[in-house]
Order: structure tokens, then C-alpha cells, then sequence
């Protein structure tokens, strides 16, 4: 091994090591007895060259991108820039479930589907495409409606769960499953030329119950309301942004705060929210 | 007994079979992979890369030499 190479090692046990005080010690035991990570191959270093670019990108950010487990819930069109763009950055396991079949209807907004996929289940359908998108990471299509039942044992091992689906009452329920878990969640939804997104860190910041504690009286879903596909994709496009931002530690994502974006002026609300103790799913009691 | 110190190491790098952008994205990986305070040189191909690769070496913080088509930059 080259000394560059143990010195980036030794970076990264002391990065570890410094993100995790209390455990040093059986850090020190792990670094040892467990095989580093291997460094980015000359293929990843072309695939993902343009982030890799970026000044605040690094080798160990797309390291930390192939080492993530990332569900994303609904392929629609909200999931299909997501799970796109996740793919596409490299996120190593991906998982995008979905319980529909795609319809001629869902096309001019969910880019992963095509005319001739009608029919098909819509997490396969994404997966295929997904799968040509970036062969090197591994998708998996999980064709179920995410409910109370399974909720906890589709978020749980994950280390991010983007949520893309269109209905409130599904929002709640992954939002007070992620927080259980402590998974990062990224919340989303567009209605009508209403978008909305918020990165949430669970016990650390506001999550989606903190910010909306009871259900919208007027809440409809893009099924009634209407939607545009590229207000849709600017949703989706900005859900991804912030799941590589926790992901990777690249920037600091939009925390304790939702973005509200009209899209019929492309006026852009920064909303604060403030943690509640008494929340139900991220409160202290 | 004071620990042994190791003399400064100069890393090397070939990227004269890389086109642009490619040139600075294994510069720049190999720069992060090494503590600051090392140095590499970089074999560069002649043209764009001779322009491009010092530039992005100095807007990123190192300190950067050119000669001829060999950039020798220290890692901040």
C-alpha cells in the first residue's frame, strides 16, 4: 500500500474516530480487524468526475454515497428525479418502493416510466431504468404500499428514506417511523403550483409533525389538485440535493425549516420550525 | 526517544493518457489522499491540461510550480 494510501486510511479511522468520541477504542479495534473501504476505481472516478469536481466534493463523500442504503418511497413524480439523481451520484443500495402499476396518465410527470411499461408494476419499471442509468450500484424494487404494518421494517437499516408519495397520511407514518429509527428523512410533496420540502434529522431537528402537528384541512392530493411535471421535478430535483447533502456532509442541508415554493411565481418561502418536546414522534417524553 | 521522522516524500502522478477534465479530478483525488504538507508532481499532457490543472491547483489553496508540463504542487 502506497503511503498515500495509509495516510487517507489514517484520515479517515481519525475522521471516524473524532464523529464518534465515546468509542474510540473499539473504533481503533474495527479499523483494525476490518478491511478499509476500497478507494474509487479509475470507472467511478470518470462516472462521477463532474461532483467530483466540485471543491467541497471529495473522494470520501462519494465513499460515503456507495456506502449508503437509501429507500425511496413512490416512483412517481416525485421518486423519479429522485431515485434518478440518487442513482446517477452513486448511492450504493437503493431501494424504491412503489404498489401501483404505471398508467398513460402518470408519463407527462414520472420520467421513469415509458409508454410501453403500462401495465407494469411501477417500482420494477423504475428499477429497470435505473439499473441502465448506473450499473454499478445496487436497486431494488419493492412492490408495496408503505402502511402501518411494514412501515418500520422498510425504514429501519436505512441510512436516508426520501419520501415521494402523495398522500398525507402516508407522510405521517413514515415521518413517525424514521424517527423511531433515527433515520434522515427527506419530505416532499407538490399540489398544484404548491411545492414543499424538509430535510429531516430525527432528535436532532424539527421533523414533518413538528411543522404540520395536525392534518391540513385543505389537503389534496396531486390526484385532485393537478400538477405540472417540471414543478413536480423541481420538488424532486431539490429532495435529492438535500439526501446528498446529509448524505455526504458536502454542505449543510435546510434544517428546522421547510422550503414552500410557489410555482406558478417561483416565489420561495423559507419557513423555520421549531423542534416541539411534546411532539409524538421526535418529542423527548 | 524522539519518534523517527520520515523526509518529506514526493508523491508522483501520470495523467499524460487523461483528457480534460479528467487531469484535475485524479490530481485532485491524489492531493486529498495525501497530508497536507506533501508535495506531487504531476506529468501533465501538453495543451489545455498545462492551463487548467495549475489554475485549479491554486484556486483549490496549494501551492503550485509549473515546469514545462510538470506541475509540482504542495498540499495545503
Amino acid at each position: 500500500m502506497s503511503s498515500s494510501r495509509r495516510n487517507f486510511f489514517r484520515d479517515l479511522a481519525a475522521a471516524a474516530a473524532r464523529a464518534l468520541p465515546d468509542m474510540e477504542e473499539k473504533l481503533e479495534v474495527e479499523f483494525i480487524t476490518e478491511p478499509p473501504p476500497p478507494l474509487l476505481s479509475d470507472a467511478e472516478m470518470d462516472r462521477y468526475s463532474r461532483q467530483l469536481l466540485l471543491p467541497e466534493f471529495s473522494e470520501l463523500a462519494q465513499i460515503a454515497l456507495r456506502d449508503a442504503n437509501v429507500l425511496v418511497i413512490g416512483a412517481g413524480a416525485l421518486g423519479s428525479p429522485v431515485a434518478s439523481y440518487l442513482a446517477g451520484a452513486g448511492v450504493g443500495r437503493l431501494g424504491i418502493a412503489d404498489p401501483d402499476a404505471v398508467e398513460i396518465s402518470n408519463l407527462a410527470r414520472q420520467h421513469l416510466h415509458f409508454t410501453p411499461d403500462e401495465g407494469l408494476p411501477k417500482a420494477e419499471s423504475a428499477a429497470a431504468k435505473l439499473r441502465f442509468l448506473n450499473p454499478e450500484i445496487l436497486i431494488e424494487a419493492y412492490q408495496v404500499r408503505v402502511e402501518e404494518a411494514n412501515v418500520r421494517g422498510l425504514v429501519e437499516q436505512q441510512d436516508l428514506v426520501v419520501d415521494c408519495t402523495d398522500s398525507f397520511e402516508t407522510r405521517y407514518l413514515v415521518n413517525t417511523a424514521c424517527c423511531a429509527a433515527g433515520v434522515p428523512l427527506v419530505e416532499g410533496g407538490v399540489a398544484g403550483w404548491n411545492g414543499l420540502v424538509m430535510p429531516i434529522r430525527p432528535g436532532e431537528t424539527a421533523c414533518y409533525r413538528c411543522a404540520f402537528p395536525t392534518l391540513p384541512q385543505d389537503a389534496r392530493s396531486c390526484a385532485e389538485a393537478g400538477v405540472l411535471g417540471p414543478a413536480a421535478g423541481m420538488v424532486g430535483s431539490l429532495q435529492a440535493l438535500e439526501a446528498i447533502k446529509l448524505l455526504t456532509a458536502v454542505a449543510p442541508p435546510l434544517t428546522d425549516a421547510f422550503l414552500q415554493i410557489d410555482l406558478l411565481s417561483l416565489d420561495v418561502l423559507h419557513v423555520n420550525v421549531q423542534r416541539r418536546p411534546d411532539c409524538p414522534d421526535c418529542g423527548e417524553a | 526517544m524522539p519518534a523517527a521522522t520520515v523526509p518529506d516524500m514526493v508523491h508522483t502522478l501520470d495523467v499524460t493518457g487523461l483528457r480534460c477534465p479528467m487531469t484535475w479530478v485524479r490530481t485532485k483525488l491524489e492531493l486529498e489522499r495525501l497530508p497536507a504538507g506533501e508535495t506531487l508532481e504531476v506529468r501533465l499532457p501538453p495543451g489545455e491540461a498545462v492551463e487548467s490543472v495549475p489554475r485549479s491547483a491554486r484556486e483549490a489553496g496549494h501551492d503550485v510550480t509549473l515546469a514545462g508540463t510538470t506541475v509540482t504542487i504542495v498540499r495545503r
